[in-house]
């Protein structure tokens, strides 16, 4: 064979970090290619999409405005992931969080309270959980795959919120609009910068980075999730809980997706809509594997990824190019991502192999 | 009850059964090789958009079906060579399959939006298909539906009585000791991905020129899911998937004619109910779990690499 | 016999990445020679035999055939050629019957007619009784290798090659086997016979090769030598057997068995049935058994990865342990050793100070409301690794990194160095090599020498009679009463394993 796949001896630490970077050469060099194939200078498309939206001060907050709910989605499935607890369903639990934050918002529309704001948090951060929940207990107690449960929910999910706003929750001074009114200044989330939609949401993203980041990398959950992801018997032996684990990672990753949906809502829209979500849910499952599972590399990972979504909404309006074509990048860098790590385990060696006259160890 | 009620609900089961049949039995096969491939969804409506596209623009039917078979093998391919070449994770690579169809599929459709041809005709075997009742539900249906039941007995056939089945199930159970005895794991668990593609893709290219001639983004709404969930309902089997296929088609019937029979209640909950219906079939299926593990092929999502 | 040899290698050499598998290996099987491949878990064995059977290519070096020049370039050459092989690991798929794992092992034009009855009628021949129609998963390990010696009869070998065969029967089966073998070499099929168990190459076997390091040091004829002498011509040096200083049998209980049932949580297990054992301070107990038995049942009730119903029916130090998780049993003084290497004991892609801390984190203090303690755990790994002579260049790196038999070191001295006033060990020494396997039993010693009590479970006999103060042998779940080492033979221990003997007997130990 030609090209042959050498096991290292050991995992590579660096190729962890390298591959990521392959990874996102090489969906750029395919998307020129896929650009010249529509009919577009490549040159300029790859401006369109990845420079000229942020190349102003709102561009940039917006910017940040997307990438907070990837970054806040991404740090919690990150965890999940880690332990082989594959939640899938976060888009649902986003729309959950958001309905149960909203509702709160709806429920008290005439008052002004400085607690609104940290109670609507507080209530996605549980609607999140709770959509979590049932995959969490169907796995623990039935034993069923979380990835087609929590997936099935997210449809039922998105079902919900159809429901809500085209019925009990339609504004009634709406046009009979599928929306809900538009939220009380006091529901709504601080502005960081006037003029821009930047809120503090962003903050709250980073310090949620922050604490996934103490979490996994120095306490006794992060090493139990670690350890219950590479090697569930050495875990057992160790005395972990795995039933726990799996109600954790779900319960933090539906906590996360909730507080993410409820951010958006009262930070960026300022009211229910039947289309919360441009499937933040489904772009954090890369963004978490582009940021190697690791919340520091998922802050990249959801920049990088918010650029996306800009590009393409940016091509569509200046190169009259479809949007679907953010689905395409997304799915071709993780799929050349998911290529590249096999350098983390394999080398890649050319032509016959080479016999080593020196001794063995 | 009338029989004129029956008649067009009898046949609603079979249309909305039919896709999940294909997707179903051909994931069948890939699993029984050990391999977990989440992109059922993705292979789906890539198999839709090719097949409605070739549709639209050749005019022919049988051609749009080949395109929406190649077009879901295509897409397998990739699936492929990443898990059994490049040691992926399965799981991984799956969710970026449908992640990416999904992507490819509005991007294709996006000029396809709004356009639409006759759909696939129906066979109407002469004298058959006249006898009452029995007749349009079972030999008024076009040449898909009765693919569909050729195929599942085909591929049942393959793996219980033949060497390549007992090939595949080998690879399946134990990839090392196949290995060891001179099989190439890599080149059956490929086969079976790119088989896998090829249903997938037939059940998406059902959908966009039998069940409804229009190309609708996310058209497949979560059908690959299900599919993925009925391998499980059936314990690995053939015939089984096919029975709880037409189980889902029942249930899809519920939600076309409760509100037709006065039942008052909002459509959107009676969308959820095959999402629900899902569920609880895993719920049950799932519960006995000393049962379930025997039932799953036993190298089931575990990648392969020859040491040496 | 016939002066061409039906196999001759010469010069075939084998590199894999940092380790020469095989050098300029050279060796000839005659017509009806039984031949001796004899050398250390690592020596190269293995990769050569996979290199016949076609399983592996070789980098250099020529094969020939009865004289003739032959590529093998794949198992089904092998076959075509009359090449049959019994692996160590079986390739056996549980969940299909014996008939289609058969059918799946031969060249299917072998496969049409009648051939469930050929393998009946084959296995009546060669005393090799076999049902085509049982499921893998219900045959006893013995049965299971049955069928891979008829699944290469089924297609006239002309070489057999055996792969450590004996690793899992009894003796008794060991006999049985034997007789087969011999019964073929009679008829002219030579067989290729690994191992590194050297009674038997002595009886069973005409020549021997000698591998050590990937390279051949020595072939000689089994019958002229003692078996002292080919181990050191296997090691390359002096053996060394273990100091001990007088058993003690009479010390404080410090780990009891009562009345323990147990039902397996595994696809195939086997359950555990009223099983009583005490082990002492200050002595070592060898459990015995074929794998299968309980073993593994036994391991998981020990570390408390499965709890009992009955918090009494395991005692450490008299209070009730049975309902304790494995961080409780650690707290109360157990150490704990699993079979599993990678994946069960250690975390293969974790560092080795995070090995360290997965089992000592209880003991040893190493976590701080709920943080880790990286300097403590890093200085208990590095403690670990000099006490117990660890080859590695670091405690921060993976413990997939370490040969099996360093890491077997790791695992054992981490859990010795946590000071456990019992420790549970099962297969000490599988597949580790000579050097290491000699340091771990030493420490085992030592340890019951210090006053713990030591539970060693292994299927090797003469580990077992080398450091045991007593015995024990576990069959189909059930425990034999524990003898005094010193007042029971090996054949004792084999009927034993074999399940005779244990009807009527009362099944109390100590």
């Amino acid at each position: 064979m030609l090209v042959r796949l050498e096991q290292r001896p050991e995992a590579s630490k660096s190729m962890i970090y390298v591959s990521p970077l392959i990874a996102v050469v090489l969906t750029v060099l395919t998307a020129m290619v896929m650009f010249a194939l529509l009919g577009v200078y490549p040159v300029k498309a790859i401006e369109t999409f990845f420079i000229e939206p942020v190349s102003s001060l709102d561009g940039l907050a917006e910017l940040l405005v997307k990438a907070t709910p990837l970054v806040l989605i991404g740090v919690g499935l990150s965890l999940g992931f880690q332990a082989n607890v594959w939640n899938i369903g976060a888009e649902g639990q986003l729309v959950i969080g958001a309905l149960a934050g909203g509702g709160l918002a709806l429920a008290f529309f005439d008052q002004q309270s400085i607690f609104l704001v940290p109670a609507m948090l507080v209530c996605g951060v549980l609607g999140g959980m709770a959509w979590a929940a049932i995959p969490a207990w169907l796995k623990t107690r039935y034993n069923t795959n979380e990835i087609l449960t929590s997936l099935m929910l997210t449809y039922v999910g998105l079902l919900v919120l159809s429901y809500l706003v085209h019925g009990p929750w339609k504004d009634p001074q709406g046009m009979n609009f599928p929306e809900s009114r538009l939220f009380h200044d006091s529901a709504l989330l601080p502005i960081l910068i006037d003029e821009t939609r930047l809120n503090v949401g962003a903050l709250i993203a980073l310090f949620v980075v922050v604490l996934g980041w103490i979490l996994i990398s120095r306490h006794i959950i992060g090493f139990q999730i670690k350890v219950i992801g590479m090697a569930p018997m050495a875990a057992s032996f160790a005395g972990f809980k795995e039933k726990r684990l799996i109600w954790l990672t779900l319960l933090i990753s539906g906590g996360c997706a909730g507080l993410a949906g409820v951010i958006e809502l009262s930070g960026a829209i300022g009211q229910i809509v039947p289309s919360i979500s441009p499937g933040y849910g489904f772009t954090a499952i890369i963004v978490a594997f582009l940021g190697r599972l690791h919340p520091v590399g998922v802050l990249f990972a959801g920049l990088l990824m918010a650029l996306t979504y800009l590009g393409g909404d940016s091509a569509q309006i200046t190169m009259n190019l479809p949007n679907a074509v953010t689905g395409v990048f997304q799915g071709m860098l993780l799929f050349f991502l998911l290529a590249s790590d096999v350098l983390i385990k394999y080398r890649v060696r050319f032509g016959a192999p080479k016999i080593n006259t020196e001794a063995a160890e | 009850m009338s029989v004129d009620w029956l008649i067009p609900a009898l046949l609603t089961i079979v249309t909305a059964a039919t896709p999940l049949v294909f997707a179903a039995v051909g994931e069948v096969v890939v699993e029984k090789a050990g391999v977990l491939n989440l992109g059922v969804e993705g292979m789906m409506i890539i198999g839709a958009i090719a097949a409605f596209a070739t549709a639209v623009s050749t005019g022919n039917e049988f051609l749009a079906i080949i395109a929406g078979a190649g077009a879901g093998m295509l897409i397998a391919l990739i699936f492929g060579v990443l898990t059994v070449y490049l040691q992926s994770n399965q799981v991984a690579t799956g969710l970026a399959l449908t992640i990416f169809g999904l992507g490819l599929s509005a991007l294709i459709g996006h000029s396809y939006v709004g356009k639409t041809f006759d759909g696939l005709a129906k066979l109407n075997i002469p004298g058959l298909s006249d006898i009452p009742v029995i007749g349009p539900v079972l030999f008024g249906h076009d040449a898909l539906v009765y693919l569909s039941v050729v195929s599942v007995a085909i591929v049942a056939w393959v793996l219980t009585r033949t060497r390549m089945g007992l090939l595949i199930r080998a690879v399946g159970e134990n990839h090392d000791a196949a290995h060891s005895i001179g099989y190439s794991v890599t080149l059956v668990r490929l086969g079976a991905i790119l088989f896998g593609g090829a249903m997938a893709g037939v059940g998406g290219a059902y959908l966009s020129v039998a069940y409804t001639p229009l190309w609708v983004e996310n058209m497949t709404a979560g059908r690959g899911w299900i599919a993925l969930a009925l391998v499980v309902f059936a314990s690995w089997k053939p015939w089984r998937a096919f029975f709880g296929a037409y189980l889902f088609g029942g249930i899809t019937i519920i939600q076309l004619y409760a509100q037709g029979m006065g039942v008052e209640v909002s459509a959107q909950f009676l969308s959820m109910l095959p999402y629900i219906a899902t569920i609880l079939v895993l719920v049950i299926i799932s519960r006995d779990s000393a049962r379930a593990r025997l039932d799953a092929p036993a190298c089931l999502g575990k990648n392969f690499h020859a040491s040496g | 016999m016939a002066d061409t040899p039906r196999l001759e290698l010469i010069g075939i050499t084998k590199a894999y990445p940092g380790v020469i598998a095989n050098n300029n290996v050279s060796l000839k099987i005659m017509p009806g020679e039984i031949h001796a491949l004899l050398g250390e878990n690592g020596a190269g064995k293995s990769t050569l035999v996979k290199f016949i059977y076609g399983v592996q290519k070789a980098d250099a070096g020529r094969v020939l055939w009865e004289g003739q020049e032959v590529q093998i370039a794949s198992p089904n050459a092998a076959r075509k050629l009359g090449v049959g092989m019994v692996f160590q690991h079986f390739s056996l798929f549980d969940a299909m019957t014996v008939e289609e794992n058969i059918a799946l092992g031969i060249s299917p034009e072998l496969t049409k007619g009648d051939l469930s009855g050929r393998i009946r009628e084959v296995s009546l021949q060669y005393g090799l009784p076999l049902d085509p129609s049982r499921y893998v998963h219900t045959l006893s390990v013995g049965e299971r290798q049955r069928i891979e010696v008829v699944r290469c009869l089924l297609q006239d070998p002309r070489l057999l090659i055996m792969d450590e065969p004996t690793s899992v029967l009894t003796p008794q089966e060991v006999d049985e086997l034997f007789k087969t073998l011999r019964r073929l070499s009679e008829e002219g099929v030579s067989i290729l016979y690994i191992s590194h168990k050297l009674e038997e190459i002595k009886s069973l076997c005409h020549t021997a090769t000698i591998m050590r390091m990937g390279e051949v040091v020595a072939e000689c004829t089994p019958e002229n030598e003692t078996a002292r002498s080919m181990a050191e011509m296997m090691m390359g040096a002096d053996l060394v057997s273990p100091e001990r200083t007088g058993r003690k049998v009479d010390g404080a209980i410090k780990l009891e068995l009562r009345d323990l049932n147990v039902v397996s949580t595994h696809q195939h297990g086997t359950d555990l049935k009223d099983i009583n054992l005490t082990v002492r301070a200050g002595e070592v107990l060898g459990v015995a058994g074929i794998a299968g038995n309980g073993q593994r049942e036994l391991m998981e009730v020990l570390t408390g990865e499965v709890s009992c119903e009955n918090p009494t029916a395991v005692l450490v130090d008299g209070i009730a342990a049975g309902r304790m998780d494995p961080n409780e049993r650690r707290a109360a003084g157990v150490g704990l050793v699993p079979e599993e290497r990678l994946g069960h004991g250690a975390v293969p892609d974790m560092s080795l100070w995070e090995n360290a801390f997965l089992s000592a984190a209880t003991r040893m203090n190493l976590t701080k409301n709920g943080f880790i303690q990286v300097a403590a755990s890093t200085e208990f790994a590095e403690k670990v690794v000099e006490e117990f002579r660890v080859k590695t260049p670091g405690v921060t790196h993976f413990a997939t990194s370490l040969s099996g038999g360093n890491l077997q070191k790791f695992i054992v001295g981490r859990e010795i160095m946590q000071g456990p006033g019992v420790i549970v060990v099962l297969q000490p020494t599988w597949g580790v090599d000579a050097g290491s396997a000699a340091a771990i039993r030493q420490a085992l010693i030592n340890m019951a020498a210090e006053g713990a009590a030591v539970l060693a479970v292994s299927q090797d006999l003469e580990e077992l009679f080398e450091i045991s103060d007593r015995i024990a042998v576990i069959c189909e779940g059930r425990m034999s009463e524990a003898r005094l080492a010193e007042n029971v033979t090996v054949e004792e221990i084999g009927l034993l394993m074999a399940g005779i003997g244990l009807e009527g007997e009362p099944a109390h130990a100590g």
